[in-house]
């Protein structure tokens, strides 16, 4: 059994959920539409503290605090200090001349996604559980699964994936690297 | 019976002379050049004695000896394989060209003596003599052509010898495309054998191998339509490297190479090697009547239009070369009629009495200073008498007068083309006869110009001598270097004719023994001796040689002046001088004319405009797209995004639609 | 709450960012709607880890294997390198964006054309 799992059903988790949902896709709208840089950037962290919340509601607390850690905390500042930067805080947002074009864009890719999404026969692993699928010890385990999170993924990072592990690490030391070469005074 | 290492060791031996000379005297110690020439004549004895005993192994057997041949390469279901064929015609063809080879390179210490090149001129002769023999050796097909093209390389080198006269680059140029032409026709008779051997296969043939080539020839598997196009194609090689008409033109501008040279390469052996690839595959001619048809009447007319040339030349090279001409012209004719031992022995007398003038040619030149216009020689007879007799002996050869060699060999040609009795064998008679007073009159008007009268001063006289000597030119006779080889083979020229080839039987020679030993696997009736035909051919050859005295031999005062007969015959004197203006026809008409102007310009105009064009277009096509579509590269970086995310959604799309 | 309606924020955001992607001047702008596009992506990641069953699990549910638990959290995994890419991405970018800005005194993607034709 999950943690939780049958609460989902319940008033309050909707409430939540969609109460998150709309701030992030608010927060986008006003990341995208906003004039002013800095506020622009506020609503982006407000995007990424919608989107840890979701994380949390599906069970994945370490990837939530993993979210805020580094979206919220390095890469919102990184930004801030980007704009800070580059002075032009305000009216500083103009579009090209491509509206028209990537909005239907948009439109369409958000229509094909969409398609996909209510047309496939999902799979639903609540469903098979309350179903009873599998055996009990199995059920056990999946929820065991979802409570720890973080013992789990760290073991798989440095067991399973430890080649793309490694790999990430060398991409970050070139991101530095790279980084350091490009804003170096010459 | 020999084995088959001692016949290899026949072509070896002159490989390994090669070898040593090019590899080892002349880059290294070139200062004793001298030890090339003697190591040449050592190599060629040996190879002579070994030829010698093959010869008599041949005789023992009183037939071919077979060897199995060895695999070289497996390609599919062919396999090409190299072998040794022994033969009466390899055996004669062996001691003939070992005999001549080893007389040519005594003369040569004595006639290239003090020579710049003279390691790397006897490297080129044992690379021809290993070549030569490696042809006549030869049981495949390949490497029939392997040698063929070997011995056209070495007369190339040869005849370009020194390369650094204009007009013996020129020479040597001119005699490798020619020849190349007619090989071209071989070539293509042995790619119809390489193409089409499941012929022959299915009769459990090889048909990259002469013998069973001849075999299924013979057997009517080769069917006499296709047995005329493989002999033609094959007899387009012999053409070209028997410098028959058409492809005659280059042989006399090979006399630009070294006299010893001309004689054995132009005289005795290379040239032969035409008349030898014939009658190697002497039953594919037989089997086509047309083929043998061309055969005797290219032979026929090259042998009356050569002695023609050779009646007006004042170079004494030039009367041999066209001389050698006209006589392989003859042996052809003997091929083409069906008399194929008279063929080869005439190419076995040939080979001695023209080797023998060509070096005698070369002795006279050598006393006059290095001239070969016989307007520029004369009284010469009692300076040099060895050469002289010698000389002689080779011309009455040549002109066919009793007992000389010449007289039994071409006799018997002309008593087999008068024998035979149609149309084609009595037309090539007259030809041949008519060609017999000629070659008489020609050698003594050669000889007479060349010995008789007064000595004109050699090459200090004449304008286009190459090396003037100080002063005046003072005849003298030859070394015995040069002597001693020409003795030898005016013995040979006298004699052997009628030793080899008897009219009665002589006690251990039986009656035709020649004939009969190099044709007896043909079965062929040899013809009984014509009187008629030897008397008639007898006395016009006198007739050649009284006319030749009267106009040359008397003193001063000529009882027919050569000016009043090129008066009296002017146009045929000028066809005559100007060689038919078949230099003239193939230069300026047909290279000139025809290749250059005809197809290389239009080869050139097609390259210019349509093969440019075709690239012209494309190039613009390219460059036009590319630079309409270049506008989309404006750098707006989203743009770029733009078109990126349009081509996700359309796979994307085709993918749900596809789905 | 369920599978569909994460996914349908999801694609929302998405397709957000990528409006404004593609039609922000300022490069900022831009880097910040990718990191939106990307946040979207991982909200996806991880909604389908939670929601559906993995082919290790639906291969045999009578008796599962304790080592096919893993394949739960691939999502999780994902993300975490989603994430450090899109660190590493944010870094470089910004990077860029500045050494453009001090070059030529201004943030605007229409303006750095150098690379045009």
């Amino acid at each position: 059994m999950i943690l939780g799992a049958g609460t989902e059903d319940s008033m309050v988790i909707d409430v939540v959920f969609w109460t998150i949902s709309v701030s992030i896709i608010v927060a986008a709208l006003a990341v995208v539409h906003l004039k002013d840089l800095f506020r622009a950037a506020l609503f982006l962290v407000v995007a990424f503290l919608g989107a840890a919340g979701l994380f949390v509601l599906l069970r994945a607390e370490f990837i939530a605090v993993v979210q805020v850690l580094i979206y919220v905390g390095a890469i919102s500042v990184l930004i801030i200090f980007a704009i800070m930067t580059t002075r032009e805080v305000e009216q500083g947002n103009p579009f090209n001349r491509l509206r028209a074009p990537a909005m239907t864009l948009a439109g369409l890719f958000l229509a094909g996604v969409l398609f996909v999404v209510f047309a496939t026969e999902w799979n639903i692993l609540d469903v098979a559980i309350a179903n009873g699928t599998f055996s009990a010890d199995t059920t056990q385990m999946i929820g065991e699964t979802f409570t720890t999170t973080v013992p789990r993924i760290a073991a798989l990072l440095i067991r399973d994936y430890v080649l793309a592990f490694e790999v990430a690490s060398v991409v970050l030391l070139a991101a530095i690297i790279g980084a350091l070469t490009l804003m170096r005074d010459r | 019976m020999i084995p088959e290492i001692v016949l290899w060791l026949i072509f070896f031996i002159p490989l390994g002379s090669f070898l040593i000379i090019a590899g080892v005297i002349r880059p290294f110690f070139n200062r004793y050049a001298f030890a090339a020439g003697y190591l040449t004549i050592a190599a060629m004895a040996s190879a002579l004695v070994i030829s010698i005993i093959a010869l008599a192994s041949v005789i023992n057997e009183h037939a071919g000896i077979e060897y199995a041949a060895h695999r070289w390469l497996d390609i599919g279901p062919m396999n090409i394989t190299i072998g040794i064929t022994l033969d009466a015609l390899t055996g004669i063809m062996l001691v003939v060209v070992t005999a001549v080879s080893l007389m040519v390179q005594i003369y040569s210490t004595a006639y290239m003596k003090g020579d710049k090149g003279y390691a790397r001129y006897y490297a080129y002769m044992s690379l021809f003599t290993m070549s030569m023999i490696g042809l006549v050796l030869a049981s495949s097909v390949i490497q029939i052509f392997v040698f063929w093209e070997l011995v056209g390389l070495c007369s190339y080198l040869l005849i370009g010898f020194w390369y650094h006269k204009p007009s013996a680059a020129a020479a040597a140029k001119k005699a490798f495309i020619v020849t190349r032409i007619g090989d071209f026709g071989l070539l293509l008779g042995i790619l119809y054998l390489f193409f089409n051997q499941d012929t022959l296969a299915a009769s459990g043939l090889n048909s990259l191998i002469v013998a069973d080539v001849n075999t299924a020839a013979a057997a009517g598997i080769i069917t006499s339509g296709v047995a005329t196009w493989l002999a033609v194609g094959i007899f387009a090689g012999a053409v070209g490297k028997s410098a028959q008409i058409p492809l005659h033109t280059w042989l006399p501008d090979a006399m630009e190479g070294p006299t010893p040279v001309s004689a054995l390469i132009h005289a005795a052996t290379m040239v032969a090697a035409g008349v030898f690839l014939v009658a190697r595959f002497f039953p594919l001619f037989e089997a086509s009547k047309e083929a043998m048809a061309a055969v005797a009447i290219i032979g026929g007319v090259t042998a009356l239009f050569a002695a023609t040339i050779g009646l007006v030349q004042n170079d004494i090279k030039r009367v041999l070369a066209y001389s050698t001409i006209s006589q392989l012209g003859y042996m052809m004719l003997a091929l083409g009629v069906g008399a194929y031992g008279a063929a080869i022995f005439h190419l076995f007398t040939h080979a001695f009495f023209k080797g023998l003038l060509f070096l005698g040619s070369g002795s006279v030149s050598h006393a006059s200073g290095g001239t070969f216009d016989m307007r520029y020689m004369g009284g010469l007879r009692k300076i040099m008498p060895w050469t002289y007799v010698t000389f002689l002996i080779g011309s009455l050869a040549l002109a066919g007068i009793f007992p000389l060699s010449g007289f039994w060999s071409k006799d018997e040609i002309l008593a087999h083309a008068w024998g035979n009795g149609d149309t084609v064998s009595r037309t090539v008679f007259w030809l041949g006869l008519i060609a017999a007073f000629m070659t008489a009159f020609y050698m003594f008007r050669a000889l007479f110009m060349t010995f008789e009268g007064e000595f004109r001063g050699g090459a200090a006289k004449d304008p286009n001598a190459e090396a003037h000597d100080e002063g005046e030119t003072h005849p003298h006779e030859s070394p015995w270097a040069m002597v001693g080889p020409l003795v030898v083979l005016a013995l040979a020229a006298g004699a052997i004719g009628f030793i080899v080839n008897p009219t009665t039987s002589l006690g251990i020679v039986p009656i035709h023994w020649f004939t009969e030993f190099v044709s007896g696997h043909l079965h062929h009736e040899t013809p009984e001796f014509n009187i008629p035909v030897a008397l008639i051919s007898s006395v016009l050859a006198l007739a050649g040689i009284v006319l030749a005295y009267g106009m040359y031999g008397v003193k001063r005062s000529a009882i027919v002046s050569p000016a009043d007969m090129g008066r009296w015959f002017r146009p045929l004197y000028q066809l005559f001088l100007n060689k038919y203006w078949f230099d003239e026809f193939y230069e300026k008409l047909l290279v000139k004319r025809v290749f250059y102007r005809g197809l290389a310009q239009g080869l050139d105009w097609s390259d210019k405009y349509l093969v440019d064009g075709l690239v012209r277009v494309i190039d613009r096509v390219g460059k036009g797209t590319g630079r309409v579509v270049s506008h989309l590269q404006n750098g707006q970086l989203q743009g770029y995004g733009l078109g990126i995310s349009v081509g996700i959604v359309l796979i994307f799309g085709i993918y749900l639609a596809i789905r | 709450m369920n599978l569909e309606n994460v996914l349908l924020v999801g694609a929302i955001v998405f397709a957000i960012g990528l409006y404004g992607a593609l039609t922000k001047r300022n490069a900022i702008t831009v880097l910040m709607c990718i990191e939106l596009m990307f946040t979207a992506v991982n909200i996806t990641a991880v909604a389908l880890s939670r929601y559906v069953i993995p082919a290790a699990i639906a291969v045999n549910p009578g008796a599962v294997p304790e080592t096919a638990m893993q394949s739960l959290l691939t999502g999780q995994i994902f993300t975490i390198f989603i994430i450090t890419i899109a660190a590493a991405e944010i870094a470089l970018g910004l990077a860029i964006v500045m050494a453009i800005f001090r070059n030529k005194e201004s943030v605007f993607v229409t303006d750095a054309t150098e690379m045009k034709r």
